[in-house]
């Protein structure tokens, strides 16, 4: 594995190997000593093109923890105002040494294009590319919800998949690359998606996806549900007319108060409540939703420092120089 | 070879020998002061250079109704000069140069100095295109009548790269255009349906994460216009149709009686939307690459005439608008020396079309679109010498760098294609031979008899 | 400790050959479990931590052994598994390996005898690593090395306190240990069966 620029493409066995190896880096955070020596004398650079303090904090403190040095690259630009060319930023890092850079990009396929070009050689990890992938999010998503299931089955975690684990996701799928991740990973790890939106949040083509896809949350839920997963909402879409108002959204597809307490009325009393932060309390996910016994939010957080501990390791501590090749993208179309 | 060096006004002496004529029995062209002097079997001419043409294709002049040759403002990107080589050696002899350059082609003077720096280059005819509305804002009517009138004799009008989309400013245009025998080209992209708008919508967006640009968005221009035009009585020519909806509305419209033609791009009937899963911006393009199922209908229209001619939307950018995030990049792709091994590739080797086929759209119906007289005219004695020869069996692979377009986004760029063109003769004088530049034409200067000074127009 | 790989030493036909059976194994660790408790004086404080992959299956069995000696242990408190794969010094030159767990005794190793198990001592490299990977999870009050077979070309100054089998042998050959927790037979009419050896392979 050179990159991690997504879950799509993702094998089974890769992906194990990322949440097994993540169990024994959370290892690494319950000890005294949070240190491991395997990346020391690599550099990693953050190289954030929209602000996300969070992610960026993640993945310094993983990159830390395996010993490795950080240097945080805030760059300037966005699709408004044009700073340095992708191009030119990518050589300077590979000039000052870069074994990994971490990108996190407004425009789907910028990691892509890092990795496919020869402008650096470095491993290149997607921390978020506009609406298209957030691999590590997926990826601690799961990691959470293992551990849950495993512990329900009261088998240990490392090895397992998710076969058979239902798991709903709530929201702007359009726009969410948590989304888009998360169904790639969890349809390879065996689980049952079901998105839930309104029609105006799903994007054209989605009845292709492997996964089921619902206008209902409350019939969602009736159906079952192992893990509920609600994504950010941004309110301004209103303004462009993909919901009436925040109110009739939340009502319909929020996990407010009633929904809440229709997991407990349902049975379904094992059921988690996930989300990948940062939350609009009230608005997709109310407070009570938030805060209550079921919700996996802090535990998310946590792991996600331990699968990009995993992910840097597996990417960055071996001899994994391969030489680069253009992916070939001539195989699909008319002749 | 030696370049053949003209003299102003006369082009010399040449003897095509054994050329396969639109595909067809193999005769002699014997061209005589720019004009096709004779056309037979086993024909001599004591003082005419001779070219061996058995095995070669002979095609009137390919005539461009849709290329980009950004100058003036642009020519960072391309200039007059660079264009009109590359479409000389892509085997084309007249273009029709869309409007819109900085400044915007909206007044006489800036298309009579795109006109001239034509004349100057002397590679191929340059015939500028009008822009419809001033500055492209698509607000109020640029002077389409002083743009006929000039120097320049513009007919064809669109604010390509922009729609019209204001219908009451569309239905104007159309009704203005009669007064000249004009015609308004739509680039048909309705603009609130394709705000910010990536790639096609469909399957690949979804999961690509690129906003999408919706076949309707298209169609339903195209719908509104051919009922304008119905209506108002006028002609319309849609530009790029890229969808089989369009096909579909034209061919309906045409069933109708009413005066429409359309155009489809080489890459429109090759490219789909699965390449765009490399976020490899040479792909990037408007209106977008779509579905396989698109391209088939593409090429099902170009073969049975609905849609009319080839128009290669030829869109050079510089490096650094390509070499970047898709989201940032420009939309385009060069095209003028690639357009005849792509429909030779996609139309004549798949069975659909033949050489005559290719002839009608490439060089006599766009001709007519434009009004050019002297172009896409038959290879008969008296006709003006505009005349191309391709080698079909030829093969060889698209290196950008070695292009006479400064642009390198070429979305064919390693790929191995069919055909080279191996001359082109403009009004007679070769502008290429052996499947290089030769010299360009020299024309007369202004005010000299001859019918180079006016664009005729075609009754 | 698996054998380093290297590369292939041209022409040399040697036939693979046993050089300990089960039972050789099975006495070697006899004398090993003996050995710890005598160097202890008993068995207070000891904890035996294996290094994956045969260095657990050996702790395990001294384990067994040093209870069959000493009624009071309880042999699966005392045992524990540690990875060192995050310590290596030639992580850079080898595929990127997944770590195993590491687990401890519930007693932890702060100030306890601690007794490394490992199949084979070669270089030296493993129990270095070994010794880092310790030093970040406590502080034990002495550390002792118990390796099945010590082979010999150390390139640390690396000594083991005890030794089932001292095996010279040139750096072209490999060691292979088969445990029947790990491995089965690979050929023989025991093929695909549990298997307990040690073999120095053939190079060819």
């Amino acid at each position: 594995m050179k990159h991690l620029l997504g879950t799509e493409d993702l094998s089974y066995a890769n992906a194990i190997r990322i949440l097994d190896t993540a169990e024994e880096m959370a290892a690494v955070g319950e000890r005294e000593v949070k240190k491991l020596p395997a990346l020391r004398g690599r550099t990693v650079v953050n190289l954030f093109f929209e602000d996300s303090t969070r992610t960026r904090i993640s993945f310094e403190a993983a990159a830390k923890r395996l010993s490795a040095d950080v240097i945080n690259f805030a760059a300037k630009g966005s699709s408004v105002s044009k700073g340095e060319s992708l191009k030119d930023t990518a050589q300077t890092l590979a000039a000052m040494g870069a074994d990994a850079v971490v990108i996190r990009h407004w425009a789907s396929g910028a990691p892509h294009r890092l990795a496919a070009t020869d402008w650096i050689d470095a491993a290149v990890i997607n921390a978020g590319d506009g609406t298209h992938e957030h691999p590590t999010q997926a990826l601690l998503d799961a990691f959470t919800m293992r551990r849950h299931w495993s512990r329900l089955a009261g088998s240990p975690s490392a090895g397992a998949d998710l076969k058979g684990m239902r798991v709903a996701i709530a929201g702007d799928v359009l726009h969410s690359r948590v989304a888009r991740s998360n169904v790639w990973l969890l349809r390879t790890l065996g689980a049952e998606v079901t998105l839930v939106a309104p029609p105006t949040l799903l994007p054209v083509g989605v009845e292709e996806w492997p996964c089921t896809v619902s206008y209902d949350l409350d019939e969602t839920l009736a159906r079952g549900v192992d893990a509920m997963m609600m994504l950010r909402v941004q309110g301004e879409r209103m303004n462009a007319s993909f919901f009436p108002s925040t109110r009739e959204y939340s009502r319909r597809w929020g996990f407010d108060d009633n929904r809440l307490r229709a997991l407990d009325s349902l049975g379904l009393k094992d059921t988690i409540i996930m989300h990948p932060g940062p939350m609009n309390r009230g608005l997709e996910i109310s407070s009570a939703a938030a805060d209550s016994p079921r919700s996996t939010v802090l535990a998310q957080v946590r792991n996600g420092v331990s699968i990009r501990m995993a992910a840097l390791y597996l990417l960055l501590s071996g001899d994994t120089r391969e030489p680069a090749t253009p992916t070939a993208a001539y195989s699909k179309e008319s002749h | 070879m030696a370049s053949q060096q003209q003299d102003t006004g006369s082009t010399g002496a040449y003897l095509i020998r054994r050329a396969s004529i639109l595909g067809g029995a193999a005769e002699d062209l014997l061209i005589r002061d720019g004009v096709i002097a004779a056309r037979g079997t086993d024909l001599s001419d004591t003082d005419a250079t001779v070219i061996d043409a058995a095995g070669l294709v002979a095609l009137p002049g390919m005539v461009d109704i849709h290329t980009h040759l950004r100058e003036p403002g642009r020519e960072d990107a391309e200039t007059v000069e660079t264009g009109t080589r590359a479409a000389a050696l892509g085997g084309y002899t007249a273009v029709h140069a869309m409007a819109n350059s900085t400044p915007v082609a909206d007044t006489a003077g800036v298309v009579e100095q795109v006109f001239t720096l034509g004349r100057a280059a002397g590679w191929v005819d340059v015939r500028p295109v009008g822009a419809v509305t001033v500055g492209l804002a698509g607000e109020q009517l640029a002077e389409l009548g002083a743009m006929a009138d000039s120097r320049a004799q513009v007919r064809v009008f669109s604010d390509d790269g922009i729609c019209v989309s204001d219908p009451v400013l569309m239905r104007r245009a159309l009704e203005y255009v009669k007064a000249f025998d004009g015609v308004v080209a739509q680039h048909a992209q309705e603009p609130r349906l394709t705000a910010g708008a990536q790639m096609n919508e469909g399957a690949v967006s979804a999961v690509l994460g690129l906003a999408g640009w919706p076949a309707v968005a298209e169609e339903s221009i195209i719908a509104r216009d051919v009922l304008l035009a119905q209506h108002v009585g006028s002609r319309l020519h849609v530009c790029h149709v890229s969808t089989a909806g369009s096909v579909e509305i034209v061919r309906w419209a045409k069933s109708r009686g009413i005066n429409v033609t359309a155009e489809v791009t080489p890459h429109h009937l090759w490219l789909t939307d699965e390449l765009v899963r490399s976020y490899d911006p040479v792909y990037k393009v408007n209106p977008p690459l779509r579905t396989d199922e698109d391209v088939q209908a593409l090429r099902a229209a170009l073969a049975d005439g609905t849609i009319d001619v080839i128009g290669t939307d030829h869109a050079p950018h510089p490096s650094e608008h390509k070499e970047c995030e898709w989201a940032q990049a420009a939309m385009g792709m060069t095209g003028l020396e690639t357009a005849l091994s792509v429909v030779q590739h996609t139309m004549i080797e798949t069975g659909l079309m033949t050489w005559a086929d290719f002839a009608r759209v490439t060089s006599t119906t766009p001709a007519a679109i434009g009004r050019l007289a002297d172009q896409g005219r038959p290879l008969e004695p008296g006709e003006p010498a505009n005349v191309t020869l391709v080698d079909p069996a030829a093969r060889w692979t698209v290196d950008p760098s070695k292009m006479a377009t400064m642009g390198r986004n070429s979305p064919f760029a390693g790929r191995e294609l069919p055909g080279k063109v191996v001359a082109t003769f403009f009004k007679g004088h070769p502008t290429v031979l052996n499947g290089e530049l030769n010299t360009p034409y020299r024309w007369l200067p202004e005010g000299t008899d001859a019918p180079e000074t006016s664009a005729a127009v075609q009754p | 400790m698996t054998s380093v790989p290297e590369a292939p030493v041209p022409a040399k036909v040697q036939l693979s050959r046993v050089v300990l059976n089960q039972a050789d194994i099975d006495r070697a660790l006899t004398r090993i479990a003996h050995e710890i408790l005598e160097s202890n004086k008993g068995s207070q404080d000891l904890v035996l931590l294996g290094i994956p992959r045969r260095g657990y299956p050996l702790a395990v069995r001294l384990a067994a052994k040093i209870a069959a000696a000493d009624p009071a242990v309880d042999p699966a408190a005392i045992v524990g598994q540690l990875d060192v794969t995050m310590f290596r010094d030639d992580l850079s030159h080898q595929p990127t390996r997944p770590p195993y767990p590491t687990q401890l005794p519930s007693t932890g190793i702060d100030n306890k005898v601690v007794v490394l198990i490992d199949d084979v001592l070669y270089s030296g490299r493993t129990i270095r690593a070994a010794l880092d990977a310790i030093t970040d999870l406590g502080r034990p009050r002495i550390v002792r090395l118990a390796v099945l077979i010590d082979r010999g070309h150390r390139e640390l100054p690396i000594r083991a306190d005890h030794v089932g089998k001292n095996l010279p042998t040139s750096s072209a050959e490999k060691v292979r240990v088969r445990l029947e927790e790990t491995d089965s037979a690979v050929s023989g009419e025991n093929s695909g069966g549990a298997v307990n050896e040690v073999v120095i392979e053939a190079t060819a």
